[in-house]
């Protein structure tokens, strides 16, 4: 009775409608996806298969079936990929911990000030207008040979004179970091923006101090926010070479999956091995999409 | 003024209308005709249908069966912008990147109808809101964005006007306010107005016939006061005010009068107030109908049924009236409505009481209560 | 209200801390870029207007500037219009194969950039396809596409369905509809979409790597500079395109948070 009191006119109001104009509105996007989307993943899989051409130059590869090239890259690249993990799980871990303070803070404390509110979010993404490539290079100059991060470190002793800031492991991943925090930000914002705080009020009332409120209520309420973040910056600092290379934050010490399938494929020009390593990344990242969308149900991705 | 909104309404005529959505019916059966110029209104809880019925008929849903007549031509096929129908929906849907005459304007303008602006700002003077023509719906309360819907709908001069709700999201001295505007308005201009709502209340106070819905199904129709008076099914004479109804087996059934006999009471309705006059049935009466005494039973006559004795429960005070509930034993409890007149009986908690009403006061329902285990 | 005690000093106090930490690559960009290059690219220098007043001194940057925006100016408006198509269809229309075209538009989103830049290149190099400014724009409306599906998407979610129901009952026919109530509605989010894909467009340098062939755009031109030191001029720039960018965001934040409050206070 009670679900057939409230199902009609729910229903009624928002159900989608059918009809063949859907077929004008998908057709274009979903040919672009075809073209430009899957079947590059179909060249990136043959690529990956193929083998040198018998006496052929650098960069020429025949169709094949190779799947030695996996193994091959395995061996020989299991530390950066070992590595791009680490250095991924760490990085998002530390925007995790930087970002949840401010994402509760603009999405709960400052929910009455509107104007505060879009202040604070757009000084969020105001990394992201000023372009990745000068932001990290002004990170580097910061942590330069000669900059006064070093000299201090070196005058305190924390450093010796004859080691350096740039190409560990710690500005890699500090860099890292810095460069994919509004990705981690946003997605907690939304998700504590909608956080009934009558629900913090309640558990207040029902005896809970502030911090067991906050880890049997905000917390559990905020897991959504705290997948699709871990997802989005997950996904592109696996994937990143910038920061991780020499020109930047790195070192050939610090290269990730992104440095080698980068070095193999435009400068090597080993497209097979550079293929491989981006179908193993891309599967990788599959299978823990996947684990996500059982969790929570396709609709909610997009 | 008023003059330039009226319109002849016309008939709107549902015949054997059937309405599914994946899952389940919400109209079954639906025959109506409502006659031009009337104020209907389709009064029953949320899901009975009735806001699909009136979807149906503004065509922003089609039915699964049958046919929808507006002046008796078949616009069952026709898409919602080709139906001369307008629609004051439930939370008003004010365009909110357009002004308020703008809004109102808008109908006119996809009909090209020459001169929109001022016929809007015209029927804008008839819901005195010109002076709020420039502002962002917004802006406006509650109140006036209910007045701002309906002269988007009323200044296209359609023959029918559907009111989906349209004062649910008031609070209730507002929406007792906009009843009587309301009306006063469909009476100036003459349209054919269907009106939805759960509110009984408000059905009863505007509506010249009220239709009350249940289950995808019109369980009864006709003026407020024959409704009220003389309800058929168990499920009218609850959802439109209260009853204490009475359930037992026909005893004595002649051309004026209807007995059952319920734990020993003879309880008589008039026959031609009864749905049914053999085996078993429902006998109700209206609370305020209904009195008690105290001491002694009344003396049984033939214009009177007595119940009791029983006991008083319940004393509830809500201004107007008293309320008391009693406990009769083997029949259970009877509601007692005692106007405040400044002498009621004087009682008090636990005092033994008998019940007391005409007999033409009764009424007899056509269905039994489901019997669910609860009794009564 | 001691219970928020945690809230009332340390959090903001945090906040505060913590877009100062998010400021400072962007306030040492803007200050690099009044440095004097005459000495040395590395390190201040001295203060000087000439790199703002004479950033086409340094042609390379310009063009590859100009490049940069052609890319993005092009990517962003197909990448918009099919991206607000495709976000029309998965929200408000019932299909077949919804739920795997869902899955389609989400998958570039999880494709980390390398990936799908590698991608793109190895699919041009197996057709043959030379490497140019065309190329990199197939490529930018790509990987645009979903971010302006996911906003548009957002947009759909709060239009109230009974608004185009009312279009359609005040005698506006589908067509009419879309145009006068659905379009207008979505605007803010398209817009907002076409910012944040022209944004992502003109600071993609990881794609843009694998299949712009020897075409520079800004990116590509940072990155090769950076070796040795970024000259100022790309610091100008840099701080152009940001400030500029941070108008347009807060034109619209603010704007629709006085909006909300003024709404608020009237109800």
């Amino acid at each position: 009775m009670a679900t057939l009191a409230l199902k009609p006119q729910k229903l009624a109001t928002a159900q989608p409608k059918k009809s063949r104009i859907v077929l004008l509105l998908l057709l274009p996007g979903l040919i672009y996806l075809g073209l430009f989307f899957i079947t590059p993943f179909a060249a990136l899989i043959t690529t990956s298969l193929q083998q040198p051409v018998l006496g052929g130059g650098i960069g020429q590869y025949q169709p094949g079936l190779e799947f030695g090239n996996y193994a091959f890259v395995v061996g020989e690249y299991l530390e950066q990929i070992i590595r791009s993990f680490i250095y991924a799980t760490v990085a998002t871990l530390l925007a995790l911990a930087f970002s949840y303070p401010i994402a509760y803070f603009i999405g709960v404390k400052a929910r009455n000030y509107p104007i505060l509110q879009g202040l604070m979010l757009t000084l969020v993404i105001a990394p992201f207008f000023i372009s990745f490539l000068l932001r990290t290079f002004a990170w580097k100059e910061i942590f330069g040979q000669d900059s006064w991060v070093s000299n201090l470190l070196r005058d305190t002793g924390l450093m010796a004179d004859n080691e350096f800031l740039l190409g560990t492991p710690l500005v890699v991943i500090f860099g890292l970091t810095y460069n994919f925090i509004p990705f981690m930000t946003l997605p907690l914002y939304t998700n504590l923006e909608r956080l009934d705080t009558a629900l913090l009020e309640a558990g207040s009332d029902l005896y809970a101090k502030p911090a067991s409120t906050f880890w049997k209520v905000t917390f559990p309420l905020s897991i959504p926010g705290i997948t699709s973040g871990t997802l989005l910056t997950f996904i592109p600092i696996a994937g990143d070479y910038v920061t991780a290379s020499r020109s930047f934050l790195g070192s050939p010490n610090t290269a990730m999956l992104g440095n080698v399938i980068e070095s193999n494929f435009l400068r090597i020009q080993d497209y097979p091995s550079a293929a491989a390593l981006s179908v193993m990344l891309m599967a990788a990242i599959v299978v823990l999409v996947s684990i996500y969308i059982r969790r929570t149900g396709t609709e909610d991705l997009l | 003024m008023a003059a330039e909104f009226v319109a002849r309404g016309a008939d709107l005529e549902l015949v054997g209308i059937r309405k599914e959505f994946p899952g389940f019916v919400a109209i079954e059966d639906l025959d109506l005709k409502i006659p031009a110029g009337e104020f209907f209104a389709l009064l029953g809880p949320s899901g009975c249908g009735k806001t699909t019925t009136l979807r149906l008929v503004a065509g922003l849903d089609s039915p699964t069966k049958g046919k929808i007549l507006i002046g008796n031509k078949d616009v069952t096929a026709d898409k919602p912008h080709e139906r001369p129908v307008n629609t004051v929906f439930q939370n008003y849907a004010l365009f909110p990147h357009m002004s308020v005459v703008e809004n109102v304007a808008f109908g006119l303008k996809q009909r090209k109808v020459s001169d929109p602006m001022p016929k809007a700002v015209d029927a804008l003077k008839l819901v005195e809101l010109e002076h709020l023509a420039q502002r962002r719906p917004q802006q406006l309360s509650g109140g006036q964005q209910q007045r701002v819907a309906l002269a988007r709908a009323l200044v296209n001069r359609p023959s029918l006007l559907l009111l989906d709700e349209p004062l649910g999201a008031l609070d209730l001295k507002l929406r007792r306010q906009m009843q009587v505007e309301l009306k006063a308005i469909q009476m100036e201009v003459g349209l054919t107005f269907l009106h939805v709502t759960h509110d009984q209340e408000e059905a009863m106070d505007m509506a010249d016939t009220v239709a009350v819905m249940n289950k995808g199904r019109i369980e009864q129709m006709g003026a407020p006061e024959a409704l009220y008076e003389r309800p058929k099914t168990i499920f009218v004479s609850k959802f439109l005010g209260q009853s204490n109804l009475f359930v037992g087996d026909v005893a004595e059934s002649n051309a004026d009068s209807v007995s059952i006999n319920v734990a020993g009471n003879k309880i008589t309705v008039p026959t031609k107030r009864a749905e049914k006059t053999t085996g078993k049935i429902v006998i109700g009466v209206r609370p305020e109908k209904a009195t008690f005494h105290e001491d002694q039973a009344p003396e049984a006559s033939s214009g009177l049924n007595v119940i009791g004795p029983g006991k008083i429960i319940d004393i509830r005070f809500t201004g107007v009236s008293n309320q008391y509930l009693i406990e009769v034993p083997q029949i259970g409890n009877i509601t007692v409505f005692a106007q405040n007149v400044g002498k009621s009986p004087v009682t008090e908690l636990g005092a033994k009481v008998w019940v007391s009403w005409k007999v033409e006061h009764s009424f007899g329902l056509s269905d039994l209560p489901v019997d669910n285990g609860e009794g009564k | 209200m001691s219970r928020f005690s945690l809230g009332k000093y340390l959090l903001p106090t945090y906040t505060v801390l913590a877009f100062v930490f998010l400021m400072i690559p962007i306030a040492y960009t803007f200050v690099f870029s009044f440095n004097d290059p005459f000495k040395n690219t590395t390190g201040w220098q001295g203060f000087t207007f000439d790199n703002w007043t004479g950033v086409c001194n340094n042609i390379d940057v310009c063009l590859a500037f100009g490049n940069s925006v052609l890319i993005a100016t092009t990517a962003t408006t197909v990448s918009t219009i099919l991206g607000t198509m495709l976000a029309i269809a998965v929200t408000r229309y019932e299909f077949k194969f919804r739920s795997s075209t869902n899955l389609l538009l989400f998958l570039p989103l999880a494709t980390p950039e390398v990936v799908m830049g590698a991608g793109l290149a190895a699919q041009f190099l197996n057709a043959g396809i030379p490497k140019g400014i065309g190329t990199v724009i197939v490529a930018h409306i790509l990987f645009t596409l979903s971010f302006v599906v996911v906003t548009v998407k957002a947009r759909i979610a709060t239009l109230d369905p009974k608004l185009e129901e009312a279009g359609r009952d005040l005698y506006a026919p589908p067509i009419r509809v879309f145009t006068k109530i659905t379009l207008p509605l979505l605007l803010p989010g398209i817009m907002a979409a076409s910012l944040l894909a022209f944004a992502l467009s003109f600071d993609d340098y990881i794609i843009t790597a694998f299949n712009s062939g020897t075409e520079v755009t800004f990116p590509k031109y940072v990155f090769a500079a950076a070796v040795r030191g970024i000259p100022p001029e790309a610091n100008v720039i840099g701080s152009a395109v940001f400030f500029f960018a941070i108008a347009l965001v807060l034109v619209f934040q603010i704007g629709g948070a006085m909006r909300a409050k003024s709404l608020a206070k009237k109800n």
